[in-house]
């Protein structure tokens, strides 16, 4: 299982445990975890409605793939920091990171 | 006024499968959707992507799928208002009802369908204070008509291909074109941004870099838009017209009122007919929710012929209908 910190968009933040064994995305975990995300292609990067900011743990997640940069630069308002959570895999890299959402309030 | 039997909300694949299923049961069906062709998200969002689960295609392309569905629906001959929000819907003393769209199309139908997938696609804003108090007033978030912006000063934002490809176009058309763009470098189409670099070095176009939007200015009718660049100094462009590119996002829209349930932007369905708490009102595909609902294009198609049966009685009340089989039967025979 690994943890980590979600802060909705009210500030709010929560533990959450999720298991790493089972090729769960990030957008997939948060969706379960009854946040707002819509999720629109379903995890193909092409609707941007899962943008999260990673507030800590970036590094640890690599480079996002061109598709993912193209969606992100898309955006109104996007940050260095910001990341599709469809296209993080839940593994040991996100172990202790605290995830913000982005995506528009639902 | 359009009149129909049945008008559907959505034009997506499950709204096109649903006028074969009504014209299997001799139904008319007039289609709306927000967004200016048919396919809802296949077309718009991801149209050369392969599909898997399709009973008899092991692979289709998104676009591919949704050609085929208009063929197939085509014996029906379906009428279409596209490019339209439905806004209002008004139910008559018969119980039929009159839609009206956003720019005042009115469907006269007896039966309403709303297949309307996540919503209507609509413009993403850039958090700019007052936006709303300009648009329609100079900031607008489509070039439907482009001759509305000739001999105009035009300022575009976005680094996507939307934003290189009607900073291209309209800098043969308006006095002046503005592009401005949060990066150093765009990753859209190499073509279209060696373009828009050519036409910046020919003084053609403005090109602003690394820069973003800040505030608009105006007096009931935009003027001019701040912009501030990277060393957080702010710039004045006078214009007469903004235009943000920055892709669409879904949002349920109108629909959120017009007295349905609603849980969690999606519209809850009685599993028998999937219809909704108001009486001739459905909802199919992925806009509605049920235990154990699964939002496939799949899915959608099997509830379009479970309502579509439902539907029947309200069209031909004074009729009683009998399940055929299209293979027995042909299409056109029913």
């Amino acid at each position: 299982m690994v943890n980590f910190t979600v802060e909705d968009h009210d500030g709010n933040r929560q533990e959450i445990e999720a298991p790493d064994d089972m090729g769960f995305s990030l957008m997939e975990i948060l969706k379960a975890s009854e946040y707002p995300v819509l999720a629109t292609c379903g995890g193909m990067a092409l609707c941007a409605t899962c943008h999260v900011e990673v507030l800590e743990g970036k590094d640890e997640l690599g480079e996002a793939t061109d598709i993912e940069l193209d969606q992100l630069e898309n955006l109104p308002e996007y940050y260095p920091t910001s990341r599709l959570a469809c296209q993080i895999r839940i593994g040991d890299i996100l172990e202790g990171s605290i995830i913000k959402l982005r995506g528009e309030d639902q | 006024m359009i009149h129909t039997d049945l008008c559907i909300i959505g034009a997506g694949p499950v709204g096109l499968f649903a006028v074969f299923e009504a014209g299997l049961l001799k139904m008319r069906c007039h289609l709306i959707d927000a967004l200016p062709q048919v396919g809802g998200q296949l077309s718009e969002i991801y149209p050369q992507k392969p599909i898997y689960d399709i009973p008899g295609y092991p692979e289709v392309n998104a676009q591919d799928l949704v050609d085929n569905l208009m063929e197939q629906a085509k014996p029906f001959s379906p009428t279409f208002t596209l490019g339209e929000r439905v806004d209002h819907l008004d139910k008559q003393e018969d119980g039929s009802f009159i839609v009206t769209t956003s720019d005042k199309t009115k469907v006269h139908a007896q039966v309403v369908i709303i297949a309307g997938g996540l919503g209507c696609f609509e413009p993403r804003k850039p958090a700019i204070e007052n936006l709303e108090l300009y648009e329609g007033n100079g900031v607008t978030y489509m070039v439907k008509d482009p001759e509305k912006f000739r001999d105009k000063n035009v300022v575009l934002a976005g680094g996507g291909d939307s934003a290189l490809d009607w900073t291209i176009f309209l800098s043969k058309v308006a006095k002046k074109v503005t592009l401005v763009h949060r990066n150093e470098t765009f990753r859209g189409a190499p073509d279209s941004a060696a373009k828009v670099f050519d036409l910046a070095n020919n003084g053609k176009i403005d090109l602003i870099l690394s820069a973003n939007l800040k505030q608009l200015s105006g007096n009931g009718k935009l003027d001019s838009v701040t912009f501030m660049d990277k060393s957080k100094v702010e710039h004045v462009i006078e214009t007469d017209y903004l235009i943000p590119l920055f892709g669409l996002s879904p949002k349920l829209g109108p629909i959120a009122d017009w007295g349905l349930s609603i849980d969690k932007n999606a519209i809850e369905v009685d599993t028998r007919d999937y219809s909704t708490g108001v009486e001739r009102i459905y909802a199919i595909g992925d806009i509605n929710t049920y235990p154990g609902k699964l939002k496939l294009i799949l899915c959608g198609f099997h509830e379009a012929a479970i309502m579509m049966h439902s539907a029947f009685k309200y069209v031909y009340p004074d009729q009683k209908l009998s399940f055929k089989y299209t293979t027995v039967n042909g299409v056109n025979s029913f």
